[in-house]
């Protein structure tokens, strides 16, 4: 078991009378080498529960474990902590700083204590990983196009190697093209390397492609857990809570409502085609 | 944390000092800073504490609001009075190796600390009741004479009312930025001066180009919408006095008399 | 009539390097020939640095052709008196929401455009009341845009625009940074203005799905127009548009998929309606046959 959250809350301003409660009661566990989607609407709390994963911030109640360790331990190393749950936040502006794109990357290896050597190595080793052409590797990220941008900004974070990998609507602002060549990407690394990777989305066609498992939040709690399939079934309560199952799903319902002797609980495109061709056939 | 920083923040609110003339306003916070520095004894602090005591009510903006903006300075202020009270030179009252604290020192210190809290409450009251645009607007009106001798004053207020707006986003960016730099191993809060200083680059960075960012976005979304400047502007809330304005200008000036006469005329209290 | 008219419109600007010397010419728009007929609404597809934000800044004036002519409203863009009639003729929404709300009250905001250009303050708050109601935003008047949504701020950046009561109004991506319940806000209030009111529209966009209700769409690539058509006209060729970077809603790909497979459907199917009555169609076909 890689992570273990036990009976989390989290209140923004507790003891004021502006106290929010953003998480009530979070009880989750996260194995090695999961793909998982979180959805939820804005201000669900999903943003909060993620930051909690790498100690950014710090439950009000309830208890974080990270591979048997309790990270809220007096002791526990809560930088270490960082580079071993490593989150690339929605906005590639917000990290990239550096000259270079290679010293960007390079600036998480050295936080970590790597040699000048190592860290070189590092990035040499992400940025080739997450597809980014070389002869960007000496300009500045600041003239990068926003695909561009992202690998970079996520090849800082795969720079610390990183067992798990959190990434934050990591295709906002893209186009079509650049949201598919990033996601490909997420699920590419995800088999060749094994890493646990959360991926949070706004997209229900999107989590239903790629993710083995996913999870939805609502009002701070967790309300579904389990394959996309056996979530979408609930496609009106995720409506109540501001979400909605892919278009496809939809679809499929439309259908066995017409008639057809459809599943209804298909979610991407290719199961949809399968099933009508199918029938049909 | 950052964004508990309430000075230059509007608390919406429908109350007699939320339709006050911004002019008015400044007017009387320029008075309530003045008596700051000239009252003296118990009935002038008794005086002035009841007078802020009773602004604040009729703002309706709750007390728990103001404090809020006053804990980001705590530390300023333990400053100001840790120095007060160390280094004002007198009779001492108390001392152990080089620390000695005088009465003048402990008086000082006390004072000083009231009055800097005072001055922060009661300027923040203008601005929690005054939108950021009345309260340039009442500047540019207030300021307008300056025009002649060829100091901008639309654009300077255009400026401030723009800065004011800004804030609270860049704060909030600020807080993201920090966090995305602490998920790569950034450490913003050990070691010295000199790594502390260094430690802030992966933060300011991008938070310049954000902010040169914004600021060329949002000369572009103003010129759309036709902005040339102050010249046949119209004005969607024009300054206008009214009765109650006229009333607070009489107030603020007896205020400014009993505190002034309080100073110098000793009441047996 | 013709609101928009663009004849070979161009631009081009120079590349410098980081010490300032012209390293060369860029062609953002090359001989751009574009027309809108009033009240359309219009969307203008294109991935990210094709040129269609290019296009969307002359259409309102902030930059001027190099070559060719564009005529908003029955003015010539490049004519330097004709700039502020033009802004007000053919208000601009931007992508980032914080960055184009100048006051720190909504009403203000909505204000600010008829202040500029010296509408009598009597006039102004007509002009805001019917702008905010307009995009459903007239309770949160007296907010402060920093407590609102996404969604909320574009609303109210449409109702800033509204309020000069233009004849046109362009929205530059204003979903990108949105989330999809802000996403299907700022779209209804596009069509609602266009249906209601009979505002033009030219929303530019990444997300297909709000492409299918417009009347033309445009594709941009490289500067030029590539592709012009109705939606089905678009949608109809699914591998040239990802060749542009572009895509189709999902109901367009499955029903593009099984045709691919062998079933008799329709050249682009855009929308759940069609293609279960399609489908449903050749069910009971099969069955007879």
């Amino acid at each position: 078991m890689s992570i273990v959250i036990k009976d989390v809350s989290y209140k923004y301003n507790p003891g004021t009378t502006y106290e929010v409660t953003a998480l009530d009661h979070i009880n989750l566990e996260i194995g090695d080498g999961e793909f998982i989607g979180l959805i939820g609407h804005t201000g669900s709390g999903k943003s909060t529960l993620i930051q909690h994963l790498n100690g950014l911030l710090s439950a009000t109640e309830g208890q974080i474990w990270y591979n048997g360790e309790n990270i809220y331990e007096k002791n526990y190393d809560k930088q270490g902590l960082r580079t071993q749950v490593g989150m690339v936040f929605q906005y590639p502006e917000h990290q990239l700083f550096e000259t270079t794109v290679f010293e960007d990357v390079k600036f998480g290896p050295k936080n970590q204590g790597l040699s000048d050597q190592e860290a070189t190595l590092r990035a040499y080793e992400a940025l080739s990983g997450v597809g980014f052409p070389d002869e960007f590797y000496d300009q500045s990220p600041f003239a990068l196009s926003g695909g561009q941008k992202r690998r970079a900004a996520i090849a800082g974070v795969l720079a610390m190697k990183p067992a798990v990998l959190i990434l934050d609507e990591p295709t906002a602002g893209l186009d079509p093209k650049g949201r598919d060549e990033i996601l490909e990407l997420i699920r590419d690394m995800h088999e060749r390397s094994g890493n646990t990777v959360i991926l949070v989305s706004h997209s229900m066609e999107d989590v239903a492609k790629y993710v083995n498992r996913l999870i939805v939040i609502d009002d701070g709690r967790i309300q579904f857990d389990g394959t996309p399939r056996e979530v979408f079934e609930n496609y009106l309560k995720l409506e109540e809570m501001g979400l909605s199952a892919p278009r496809v799903t939809y679809l499929m319902h439309r259908l066995y409502e017409a008639g057809m002797p459809v599943d209804v609980a298909v979610t991407t495109v290719s199961e949809a085609k399968q099933e009508i061709l199918k029938v049909l056939c | 944390m950052l964004r508990d920083i309430t000075i230059g923040q509007y608390y919406p609110a429908d109350s007699i000092l939320h339709k006050l003339d911004p002019r008015v306003k400044l007017f009387s916070t320029f008075i309530y800073i003045i008596s700051l520095f000239i009252f003296k004894g118990l009935s002038g602090y008794i005086f002035i504490t009841l007078s802020l005591a009773i602004v604040i009510r009729l703002s309706k903006v709750p007390f728990s609001f103001m404090i809020r903006g006053l804990r980001s300075i705590v530390i300023l202020l333990l400053i100001a009075a840790i120095c007060n009270l160390l280094l004002t030179p007198g009779v001492p009252m108390f001392q152990y190796g080089f620390i000695r604290i005088t009465k003048i020192g402990l008086e000082n210190a006390v004072l000083m600390t009231i009055r800097m809290i005072y001055l922060i409450i009661g300027s923040s009251l203008m601005t929690l009741t005054t939108t950021p645009n009345a309260l340039t607007d009442g500047l540019e009106k207030s300021l307008s004479g300056l025009n002649r001798f060829g100091v901008p004053v639309h654009e300077v207020s255009m400026m401030m009312s723009i800065a004011l707006r800004f804030i609270p986003i860049l704060i909030e960016e600020t807080d993201k930025i920090m966090k995305a730099q602490m998920a790569r191993g950034a450490d913003f809060e050990s070691g010295g001066l000199v790594k502390r200083v260094k430690s802030m680059v992966p933060l300011l960075v991008p938070l310049f180009v954000s902010a040169f960012r914004r600021a060329s976005d949002l000369a572009l979304a103003m010129e759309a919408r036709c902005y040339h400047g102050g010249e046949g502007r119209t004005r969607m809330k024009p300054l206008k006095y009214h009765l109650s304005d006229y009333k607070a200008y009489v107030v603020s000036v007896l205020y400014l008399v009993i505190v002034v006469v309080l100073r110098f005329h000793r009441f047996s209290l | 009539m013709n609101i928009i008219e663009a004849i070979g419109l161009t631009h081009e600007y120079f590349r410098r390097d980081e010490e300032g010397n012209v390293e060369g010419i860029s062609v953002a728009l090359d001989k751009v020939d574009l027309d809108v007929r009033e009240g359309q609404f219009i969307a203008i597809l294109g991935h990210n640095g094709s040129g269609k934000s290019t296009l969307a800044r002359h259409i309102n004036a902030l930059l001027v052709p190099s070559e060719g002519t564009l005529i908003v409203d029955g003015m010539d863009t490049s004519d330097p008196a004709n700039v502020y009639d033009i802004r007000q003729s053919a208000g601009m929404v931007f992508q980032n929401p914080d960055n184009q709300i100048v006051a720190s009250v909504v009403e203000e905001d909505v204000g600010f455009g008829p202040e500029n250009i010296g509408v009598p303050t009597e006039e102004i708050w007509q002009r805001v009341e019917r702008s905010l109601k307009g995009v459903g935003m007239w309770k949160y008047r007296s907010k402060s845009p920093n407590r609102l949504s996404g969604g909320q701020k574009q609303r109210v950046a449409i109702a800033g625009v509204m309020a000069m009561e233009p004849k046109c109004i362009i929205l530059d991506e204003p979903t990108a940074m949105l989330d999809p319940q802000g996403r299907s806000e700022v779209v209804r209030v596009a069509h609602e203005l266009n249906k209601k009111k009979g505002v033009t529209i030219i929303l530019i966009t990444h997300y297909m799905e709000e492409v299918v209700d417009a009347d033309y769409v445009y594709v941009m690539d490289h500067g030029h127009i590539v592709l012009r058509g109705t939606p089905r006209e678009i949608f109809s060729d699914v591998e040239l548009l990802r060749k542009y970077r572009m895509d189709v809603p999902q109901i367009t790909e499955l029903a593009y998929e099984l045709k691919r497979s062998g079933l008799p459907l329709d050249d682009a199917i855009l929308t759940e309606q069609e293609l279960v009555d399609s489908l449903t169609r050749l069910a009971l076909s099969g069955r007879n046959g």
